[in-house]
């Protein structure tokens, strides 16, 4: 007798109070993620089938989607190689290198113009967003041509070398950083500086001790996003680097992994992979703070 | 001891072409509770942030300590705030928070302890000393912005509508907490508010503002009974003191003022002999506060007239009955005794109290 009175209070009897509309709400939106999950995931899982078979399976005849004779030779042969190992490298420094420019110029730069009231702040908030409207396609010509005419003047080699790109990614990173700062450390009330002002603080220690901290999450996302675009970035390393030594992991991968018309699919498949992956971990770490960064904003969090 | 007083020569704050404070002057003495009220938009929270720095003085002169204050930036002034979203550093512990100021200022971490553990004890959060301000109610909060304030010991207090964000309750309890905070540490306190019963409760001298200009400065009971003019009178009280048109006459050896055509009051002599210089006019407004205008006995007082009226509607509040009625379609309420039998739409037998009137000039809005 008991045990069905507690059946009966069991938290799994609130569906039952949900209305019509709520289940029917609930059923569509399953549906879509469900489609969309499997639309988003076929690639990756279609990657990690390839990866995982010998160059002689992918070219045979059998079914694309199951791995009969299943090998790590592939990984064993990227992660064993000098030349993979270094597109990594070079990825990696240059990534973690662009985000702590990034973080250096757009930070100060949010907070001035979110707080600091300045002639022509507004229009120069503007203007910074504008600047990330312009696609890197368009950009690329006359940078190159900066930096010859750079090179040529200082004598300091600048094209062809991995390093070139650590001041051509804030170009993309910065004005979109900025920009979401901006609009983060404007959802902070006024009355947070005034108060850190007549407590005794600088503006570099309101930012310091109270921006920071409190818009952290939004500094996550900008992070997040910052090393996101020069991990992936493809077109200017392509334009810029052309040294095997010099470059980064999606270039090296398509460059030295299709020989003519020769497409080594394994290893291009695993190289992909073992590309996605650090981006991946960043997220499924932050994930939280980055979404928290992405809506804080609109809600005044 | 260091002298707090604080004194505002002609200050103007111009913000393009509007002028939100249009030259105020005002003494504020040592250890003084003064309370700026008006409605919104009056200037008294610019004049606030003036006097704190957080908003630069278009014209006139700040003085803190004798010393003008001008161009001293906001953390120089030795003054605290409290603000009315309490503006508590979300990130940081209550302790935290009230020690942010003295931290910046590098004071010996033992000193930093002592303030903050004595400021917590004089406000009842020492349970609350190592929660974050999301764990707090708004009250609580409330408590820890005036810890801020506290523990940094400052010349003056500056309060901008610090109780506005409570529940009403919560707002009576604030306020005789503030109160008691003062009469311990006697800092100068300069206090806004809106709300005209906050500014009266609080208040050794109230400043009354509108439009950006200083209408009267006084104790509050000056204030109640001595309004100089009739925005002031209209401001302080609740409900409101009424304004009823009306005309002075001579009426034989002494003055009466006419109310309407049937009713007129003969004036008692002090006022009589008060008003007597003034022209026989009808451009005069009767300021009469509602709890001189109660239920009239057999017997009256001098300078107590009664009328007879008709009701429209009463409201009881159980300690007294609001009665409103009009005179010649000016609306009129008076506070009568809840056994007096008032009822809606019955005709009632009221007394005015005429040694209480005031008498204001309609167009200028002057209290004669």
């Amino acid at each position: 007798m008991s045990t069905l009175v507690i059946d009966k209070a069991g938290p799994t009897r609130k569906l039952g109070s949900m209305s019509r509309d709520r289940i029917w709400a609930l059923r569509w939106s399953y549906f879509f993620l469900v489609l969309f999950a499997i639309f988003f995931l076929t690639p990756p899982v279609y990657m990690l089938i390839t990866s995982l078979k010998s160059s002689a399976e992918i070219s045979a005849a059998t079914n694309p989607w199951w791995v009969f004779h299943p090998t790590l030779s592939n990984y064993v042969e990227l992660l064993t190689s000098n030349q993979f190992l270094r597109f990594f490298w070079n990825s990696s420094i240059i990534s973690i290198v662009v985000v702590i420019v990034t973080m250096l110029i757009s930070i100060p730069a949010a907070f001035a113009l979110a707080r600091m009231k300045f002639w022509g702040s507004a229009t120069l908030a503007t203007g910074v967003f504008l600047t990330y409207l312009i696609p890197d396609s368009l950009l690329f010509i006359p940078l190159f041509k900066m930096l010859a005419v750079i090179q040529d003047f200082t004598g300091i080699t600048l094209l062809n070398r991995w390093y070139v790109l650590v001041f051509i990614y804030p170009t993309l990173t910065v004005p979109f950083c900025t920009w979401i700062m901006i609009g983060y450390f404007a959802s902070i009330p006024k009355e947070l500086d005034e108060a850190a002002i007549i407590d005794g603080a600088s503006w570099l220690q309101t930012l310091l001790r109270i921006f920071i901290p409190v818009a952290l999450p939004g500094l996550i996302a900008a992070t997040i996003f910052a090393f996101t675009v020069s991990w992936a970035q493809f077109l200017y390393p392509l334009v810029f680097t052309t040294s095997i030594d010099q470059l980064v992991l999606p270039v090296g991968i398509t460059t030295t992994l299709i020989k003519g018309d020769v497409f080594n699919w394994g290893q291009i498949m695993t190289g992909a992979l073992l590309g996605a992956a650090p981006p991946l971990v960043i997220y499924a770490f932050l994930m939280d703070y980055y979404i928290a960064g992405l809506t804080a904003g609109a809600t005044k969090g | 001891m260091f002298m707090a007083d604080v004194a505002l020569r002609k200050v103007v704050k111009r913000y393009d072409d509007v002028e939100a404070v249009r030259g105020i002057d005002l003494d504020i003495a040592d250890h003084e509770f003064i309370v700026l009220v008006g409605p919104s938009g009056c200037g008294k929270s610019t004049t606030l942030r003036m006097i704190a720095g957080l908003e630069d003085i278009s014209d006139g002169d700040i003085m803190i300590g004798g010393d003008i204050v001008n161009d001293v930036p906001p953390k120089d002034r030795d003054i605290a705030m409290v603000f009315q979203n309490y503006a508590l550093y979300p990130h940081m512990t209550v302790a935290e928070n009230m020690s942010f100021g003295l931290r910046l200022k590098h004071y010996p971490k033992a000193e930093i302890k002592a303030r903050v553990t004595e400021a917590a004890r004089l406000l009842d959060i020492t349970d609350l000393i190592d929660r974050k301000p999301k764990q707090l109610s708004g009250g609580q909060r409330q408590r820890v912005a005036m810890g801020r304030a506290i523990v940094r010991n400052p010349k003056v207090f500056l309060f901008d509508e610090p109780l506005s964000n409570l529940d009403a309750k919560l707002r009576v309890q604030m306020r005789i907490e503030i109160k008691k905070v003062h009469q311990k540490v006697r800092t100068t306190t300069v206090y806004v508010t809106h709300d005209q019963v906050e500014a009266m409760t609080l208040a050794d001298r109230v400043v009354v503002m509108n439009k950006g200009r200083i209408e009267q400065i006084g104790t509050p009971n000056e204030l109640y009974h001595k309004p100089a003019t009739r925005f002031v009178a209209g401001f302080i009280g609740s409900p409101a003191m009424n304004f009823i048109p009306c005309r002075l006459e001579d009426a034989g050896s002494t003055l009466q003022i006419r109310l309407t055509d049937r009713i007129a009051f003969a004036l008692p002599p002090a006022r009589a002999a008060r008003y007597n210089a003034l022209p026989r006019t009808d451009k005069l407004l009767l300021g009469v506060r509602p709890e001189h205008l109660t239920e009239a006995h057999a017997h009256l007082d001098p300078g107590i007239e009664s009328f007879d009226t008709v009701l429209d509607v009463t409201e009881p509040m159980g300690m007294e009955t609001l009665v409103y009625f009009g005179l010649d379609g000016t609306p009129v309420c008076g506070r009568v005794n809840p056994n007096a039998g008032a009822k809606d739409g019955a005709p009632m037998r009221l007394a005015m109290d005429l040694n209480n009137m005031h008498l204001l000039n309609e167009e200028t809005g002057v209290v004669l």
